[in-house]
């Protein structure tokens, strides 16, 4: 045990030496990548032609730096000056006119082409950084508990018989004459004993398993298709409002519509990452599960796509709440600033999604009285005249803040009406 | 006790035995477990009897076993489905608002449709449209249920067989070639009439008759002997400072009531500083909400209103008032005419009545009185009603004198509203080919050949011209739930047209607007209005005017015999001419006159009460007789032959000759289950004169049968005085005179009453030994102006749409288990034959220290931080202490399962009826707001001040980092209101309305309630009444009466 550990600690100090060594061209990398997937990845990959050329190389291929800048940036203005490379490349891709990016500055096209360069060309096999897992200690002590609870019972029925040999023998010996001997099934003491444990017993079982009903933690019931957040939010680092659309404006976070999954798998049609495991251990194939998409879409490879044939995928609903709790994502997403996770759980780490917390009551009320809203970001609480004289003047301790209770959080009508 | 001036009830005004022990009973329900007495022993109690225990341990087995088996089921597997391909603005859970207009039978209100994941589930006012400024009505917030009606026709047909367009299409073919007659109701479409006219230029032969069921025929003919037009004017009533009403309900059903309440009001709103108000003197047959508003009122028959408006006009002019025999009335007249000629230029005259004659005296008086060109334009002309009835009336001679090719029915009815629809039905008969565009199978469209329902107007395209000038545009909301065409589509079709009305409507308006893009944000405003309001008058045809004296004198000796009956029929403000009564919203909505739901019936007035049925209201044994028991004495009615049984209702400021009947009741049942058994066809009782339909006729016999039927009154529901102690006034009311006089008046009686705990000031720390709680950030508050509020009920039926409030049926209203949040109670006081009327929208009053938190032993109930009362259904156990413990009875109980919530499937069965389980069709289910629980059996709930609105709103306000304003949040109740009576907002925000409005009405301020130290976050506006008399009079008057009437009974 000990030994893989500090083996561990060693291989990530190593690790960290050499990250750290080339700090600056990794961070760049990794801003590429982000700007790469949301620029460009619906048209270019790095190592295959799509809509647009691969783009591994694509530095050397440009004649000047300065040109390739002003053709990214708009590359309608940059074809009129009559650039032989670009109009061939015009020429070559059916006409096809690329995007404007007049958004992206000189260091945002640097970053993206960092990137490109770290990307290994195609057949290499990904770079393996995942370090073991800590095995994890089980810190249940239910079972020590209950054995010393039945040690501790045996001990005192023999020691409740023995007491009452030994008052028997005392009381034959005094001359007294002794009630008929009870068995113990038929003592009363024992019986009004054992009927009081199991109420107790049952009872708490009984409570406990009713307010269990109706919730379903680690829900993870089997999707019509395979999706991985732990693919798209956490290696490909898709920012979760590009599909859950909803989740700054209203009620709902919302489920991503079809024509939203084809915007990039019209062109990612297959899965070359790495290879995908249920929790049972079984293989997924990524590229098996796109083609089901393709299905709902109605898409056949290599032709155009019509959005119109395309059909809704019948999700299976996870987190479900009562109908009289009113819930809102823009409430605790925009206004409260609440990371995801927070209530999902490590959602970029799972496969298939399961339902992190209990969403009980309990669990709602828990964190009402503990997060801090947005007090002082927020120009809605600058009603709140008094708490902010409080706080400036020490009253309200400043490490707890205004909580989500102090403005009324824990009343019924903010969730149940 | 202290006399009050104020009273809901005869047994209220007489202080009688049984209404006492009425109210101190709540909730009018028997124990449970002894379902039939007779298993009781005699003397015994029901805790004696054997059965209970057994009883007591089944229900107990029962629900253990029921409980043991809901919670062992498996937790479902739920699917989570996306869109396929998501239309770009539509964002899952976030609703959309799009400006379009309601539309109906020429009523025309531009709307907000609130869409939600594709459904409409909400209409709001556009506050764009100058004419309604965001103002709507009881039946405009309930069309939006109209939407999902599971009874709207789903195919089209020919002969009763389901077809496709195109065989329709195709049968219809040549048969329009020889003519054919088109007859609409009121069309305000511009773009139609242009379809309409094609169509009629392609159809040599073809003409088109507009036909309105209640028509403002004589106001049209009138205006053409007055002016030479036949036009209807626009009317300012906000420019007014008199209003003289004969008989015309222009805050209810007359012409435009959201535009003219808006404008009512303008003169009602006091501003304390300066205080003036507008006067208002109604001259009236049957109690009519606008009456029920007015400064003043006077009573007289219906024949009677044309010889009042000729008096008027003598009167005005300086002459002689004759021909009026009642000194009251004719008092009134004089009064009337005294403030007319005071504030010429600033007065106007309106007339109900469908007599040509009465309307060109009308269009005299106002001449006088110089409304022509101020307080009535020429320059914009109203469009709502166009129809004449001699129009139809000849149709139908024709039809059955088999000149009639083809008869197309667009938006008409008229086999249920014409008075003599045999002749109707006869006359369609002969007709060869008949096509109804009607969405539901209903009298007319039942006997026509060919069946193509047209859409719900949140369906359609389109466009409406309320008042000439005005446009305002209806874009669908939804596509076509059912396989409806639009009617222009048919027209277009047969004109041969190639475009359908979509791009024709777009191509008319593109033109006229200068391209799609101007179209575009046309349609997203909803609304176009001109640029410059110009005035102009007319000039009147004098011996047009001196001809109609002549006739209405004429007539005098006839309607002069006072012994003879007579009836006066009327549309009420929710079921209208009879489109409202397939709407269970409406027919549970409480009449703002008699308080009735599901029912119309005979209103007779308490002195005919006295000589036909016996009953004596001051007597208060009798009273109690009439008024504590539902089933009221049926009465048969006969006029000119035509006979109608209906139950009796007595309401107080009813002429003592004239009985009322509201029409729009008895439909087919085709049109919906809530039709199914509420009230009687009462058009047929109406008589057609000189080719006009006059909905009042004279000499009518009345019977009394010795039936009785139980009426869903809910006039004396909510009422409940502990043991300890009963009710004090609830409502305040001072004459405009008064409060010139004093204007503290109000303030120093609250003084007084507070005076024990330290005055107002000290009141709430003082009154209590509760601490006073910090309301950091924001406190909600409410203020309703008693004074705008005309009790037409809009917000109620507003409030059912926003909250999922649940439709209970008849017979649950006649147990007093209606579920409305929010009721507007109506309070009369001094005369009985002849009472003011003040109508209070009670709502949860969301005390901060409230009497219901107190008691719920699961503190389901309890306080926000905000000041808002919270009810949490989840946790009700349902023992109702708190509605038991509430002084303003706001809370309600959900008796049964009426909205299918529970999760046992079969419980609703038996216990509520039919209209209800339709309720809960999924269809009609798409109706409820998402973001509101659906209440279960077995809880109690009430008004929420909108809290879904009020935490969006903060919502909002935080995305956008700011402070919340007024304009992030309107509760469903204040955004209905034409009127504008109901203000809310943050009471800390020091620049928010309400804190204006508090700030600036210290003096008319109060609390309903407020010496039981509840504190309530809704403040009211005492209903200032500009009369002739004082409050305090008639209080005077009634405790005289009374002193006397107990010395007689003392003898």
């Amino acid at each position: 045990m000990t030994i893989l550990r500090s083996l561990a600690k060693i291989v990530s100090i190593f690790l960290f030496i050499t990250l750290s060594s080339s700090i600056g061209n990794q961070l760049n990398a990794q801003d590429g990548k982000a700007l790469f997937s949301q620029n460009c990845a619906s048209c270019h990959a790095v190592n295959k032609n799509l809509t647009g050329p691969a783009l591994a190389g694509v530095e050397d291929r440009w004649p000047e730096k300065k040109n390739l800048y002003a053709w990214i940036k708009n590359s309608a203005a940059f074809l009129k000056t009559g650039d032989p490379y670009a109009n061939k490349l015009y020429n070559d891709y059916n006409k096809t006119a690329m995007n404007l990016f007049p958004g992206l500055a000189d260091k945002d096209i640097d970053a993206i082409l960092a990137y490109i360069k770290t990307v290994p060309a195609a057949g290499a096999a990904p770079v393996g950084g995942a370090a073991a897992e800590a095995p994890k200690e089980d810190s249940d002590s239910t079972l020590i508990f209950g054995l010393l609870t039945l040690i501790l019972a045996v001990v005192s029925i023999i020691l409740l018989q023995v007491n009452s040999n030994l008052k028997k023998l005392s009381d034959d010996k005094s001359g007294i004459p002794g009630s008929n001997p009870v068995p113990f099934y038929r003592n009363k003491a024992y019986i009004a004993f054992i009927a009081i444990i199991l109420f107790i017993a049952g009872g708490y079982m009984t409570t406990k398993g009713a307010m269990n009903l109706g919730r379903s933690k680690d829900y993870q019931p089997e999707q019509p298709i395979y999706y991985s957040h732990k693919v798209h939010a956490g290696v490909n680092q898709i920012n979760c409002q590009y599909c859950h659309i909803g989740v700054y404006q209203g009620k709902q976070a919302t489920l991503p519509s079809v024509n939203v999954c084809m915007n990039c798998h019209l062109a990612i049609n297959e899965y070359k990452g790495e290879p995908l495991t249920k929790e049972n251990g079984d293989v997924v194939d990524g590229t098996a599960e796109i083609k089901k998409l393709y299905k709902y879409a109605g898409f056949t490879e290599g032709q155009p796509w019509e959005a119109a044939n395309a059909k809704p995928i019948e999700w299976v609903r996870i987190h479900n709440l009562p109908d009289h709790v009113y819930f809102n994502h823009a409430q605790h997403v925009n206004a409260g600033q609440v990371a995801c996770q927070q209530c999902h759980g490590e959602i970029q780490q799972m496969g298939e999604v399961k339902q992190f917390s209990d969403l009980s009551m309990g669990w709602c009320i828990n964190c009402h009285r503990n997060s801090q809203v947005q007090f002082k970001e927020n120009g809605f609480y600058s009603i709140y005249e008094k708490f902010h004289a409080d706080l400036k003047s020490g009253k309200i301790d400043s490490a707890k803040g205004i909580t989500v209770e102090k403005v009324g959080g824990t009343e019924c009508q903010k969730c149940h009406f | 006790m202290e006399q009050k001036k104020h009273w809901q009830s005869f047994g209220e005004l007489n202080n009688s035995e049984a209404f006492n022990k009425e109210v101190q009973n709540e909730f009018k329900e028997e124990l449970p477990f002894v379902e039939d007495e007779s298993t009781l022993e005699k003397g015994e109690s029901f805790l004696q009897a054997k059965a209970p225990r057994r009883d007591f341990l089944k229900y107990v087995g029962f629900s253990t076993a029921a409980a043991a088996v809901a919670a062992s089921c498996e937790m479902p597997i739920k699917k989570a489905i996306p869109f396929a391909n998501k239309p770009e603005d539509i964002v899952p859970g976030i609703a959309d608002y799009y400006a379009t207009t309601y539309v109906q039978d020429g009523d025309v209100v531009s709307v907000l449709a609130k869409v939600r994941d594709g459904r409409p589930i909400k209409l709001e006012g556009n506050d764009l449209s100058p004419i309604t400024a965001g103002g709507t009505s009881a039946r405009v917030q309930a069309s939006v249920l109209d939407l999902y009606d599971t009874a709207r026709l789903r195919f089209p047909s020919i002969a009763g067989k389901e077809a496709t367009f195109e065989d329709i299409d195709k049968a219809i073919g040549a048969e329009l070639n020889t003519g054919a007659v088109i007859v609409t109701s009121s069309i305000t479409s511009p773009s139609t009439k242009q379809i309409i006219a094609q169509f009629l230029a392609k159809h040599p032969g073809s003409k088109q008759v507009t036909y309105d069921a209640v028509s403002h025929s004589a106001m049209l003919l009138a205006n053409e002997a007055s002016y030479g037009k036949k036009i209807i004017p626009s009317y300012h009533f906000e420019k007014a400072k008199v209003i003289v009403s004969l008989s015309a309900d222009f805050l209810g059903t007359w012409l435009s009531p959201v535009e003219f309440a808006r404008q009512y009001a303008v003169g009602k709103k006091i501003d304390e500083k300066n205080p003036a108000m507008s006067k208002h003197i109604h001259f009236e047959t049957v109690a009519s909400m606008t009456g029920s508003n007015a400064d003043d009122k006077y009573l007289c028959r219906p024949s009677e209103l044309p010889l009042v408006a000729a008096a008027l006009l003598s009167a005005v002019n300086g002459g002689e008032i004759n021909g009026i025999a009642d000194a009251k009335l004719k008092a009134g007249i004089e009064s009337a005419a005294k403030a007319l000629t005071a504030n010429k230029g600033a007065a106007l005259v309106v007339a109900g009545s469908n007599n040509v004659n009465e309307q060109i005296i009308v269009n005299a008086i106002n001449n006088a009185i110089g409304a022509n060109g101020t307080t009535i334009n020429f320059a914009e002309t109203l469009n709502y009603r166009q129809g004449i009835d001699s129009d139809f009336a000849n149709l139908v001679e024709e039809m059955n004198a088999g000149k009639v090719n083809a008869v197309l029915f667009y938006g008409a009815n008229p086999v249920y509203t014409w008075p003599a629809a045999d002749k109707v039905k006869a006359g369609l008969a002969k007709v060869k080919t008949t096509i109804s565009f009607n969405a539901k199978l209903d009298e007319t469209t039942a006997v026509c050949k060919f069946v193509i329902p047209d859409h719900h107007f949140l369906e359609s395209w389109g466009d409406a011209e309320p008042i000439s000038g005005h446009i305002s545009f209806i874009q669908p909301t939804i596509s076509p739930l059912f396989k409806t065409r639009a009617f222009q589509d048919s027209l277009l079709k047969w004109s041969g047209e190639a475009a359908d009305y979509t791009t024709y409507l777009k191509n008319y308006w593109s033109a006229k607007l200068g391209g799609e893009n101007a179209w575009n944000k046309t349609l997203q405003a909803g609304v176009l209005n001109p640029t410059t309001s110009t005035y102009s008058g007319a000039t009147i045809n004098a011996s047009a005017v001196n001809n109609a004296v002549a006739a209405v004198s004429a007539s005098k000796s006839a309607s002069n015999d006072k012994s003879k009956i007579e009836l006066a029929l009327y549309q009420k403000v929710g079921i209208g001419a009879g489109q409202g009564a397939s709407n269970p919203w409406l027919q549970e909505l409480p009449d703002p006159v008699t308080r009735a739901t599901w029912d119309n019936y005979i209103i007779v007035s308490p002195s005919m009460a006295k000589s036909l049925l016996n009953i004596d209201l001051t007597n208060p044994g009798q009273a109690d007789a009439y008024e504590v028991h539902p089933p009221k004495q049926v009465v048969k009615l006969t006029v000119d032959g035509k006979t109608i049984e209906l139950p009796v209702l007595v309401i107080p400021g009813t002429h003592p000759q004239t009985v009322g009947i509201a029409v729009g009741y008895g439909r087919t049942e085709a049109i919906g289950k809530s039709v199914i058994g509420t009230g009687k066809n009462a058009y047929p009782l109406a008589c057609i004169e000189n080719g006009l339909v006059h909905f009042s006729c004279g000499d009518v016999t009345l019977t009394v049968t010795g039936a009785t039927y139980p009426v869903a009154l809910t006039q004396t529901h909510f009422r409940y005085d502990t043991a300890q102690g009963v009710r004090t006034e609830v409502v305040k009311e001072i004459s405009f005179t008064e409060f010139l006089k004093n204007p503290k008046e109000i303030l120093e009686e609250r003084e007084a009453e507070t005076k024990p705990y330290g005055g107002l000031e000290n009141y709430e720390a003082q009154g209590t030994i509760y601490p006073v709680y910090a309301r950091p950030g924001i406190k909600w508050g409410m203020s309703v102006d008693l004074n705008s509020c005309n009790g037409c009920g809009a917000c109620v039926i507003a409030c059912n749409a926003e909250n999922n409030v649940s439709v209970v049926g008849k017979p649950e209203v006649l147990r007093g288990h209606e579920m409305h949040w929010l009721r507007i109670d109506k309070y009369f006081s001094g005369d009985m034959d002849n009472p003011k009327v003040v109508f209070q929208p009670l709502m949860c009053q969301h005390c901060d220290n409230a009497p219901c938190e107190n008691v719920c032993p699961v503190a389901a109930t309890n306080h926000s931080s905000e000041g808002l009362n919270q009810m949490t259904y989840n946790r009700c156990i349902g023992t109702r202490y708190c509605a038991n413990n509430c002084p303003f009875k706001v809370r309600r109980f959900n008796w049964a399962d009426y909205t299918g919530a529970d999760s046992f499937p079969d419980n609703q069965e038996g216990e509520v009826n039919d209209v209800v389980m339709n309720m809960n069709d999924d269809l009609t289910r798409m109706v409820l707001n998402p973001d509101v629980t659906v209440r279960s059996r077995g809880v109690i709930e009430k008004c929420s001040f909108c809290v879904q609105r009020l935490q969006a709103a903060k919502l909002d306000a935080k995305k956008d980092s700011r402070p919340m304003v007024d304009s992030d949040v309107k509760v469903a109740c204040q955004q209905s209101c034409p009127t504008n009576a109901i203000n809310f907002g943050n009471a800390n925000d020091k620049h928010s309305a309400i804190t204006k409005v508090c700030l600036e009405t210290p003096n008319r301020q109060f609390y309903v309630l407020e010496q039981l130290h509840v504190l309530p976050n809704v403040t009211y506006l005492t209903k200032v009444r500009n009369s002739a008399e004082t409050g305090e009079e008639h209080a005077e008057a009634a405790h005289e009466a009374k002193a006397e009437k107990e010395t007689k009974a003392a003898h």
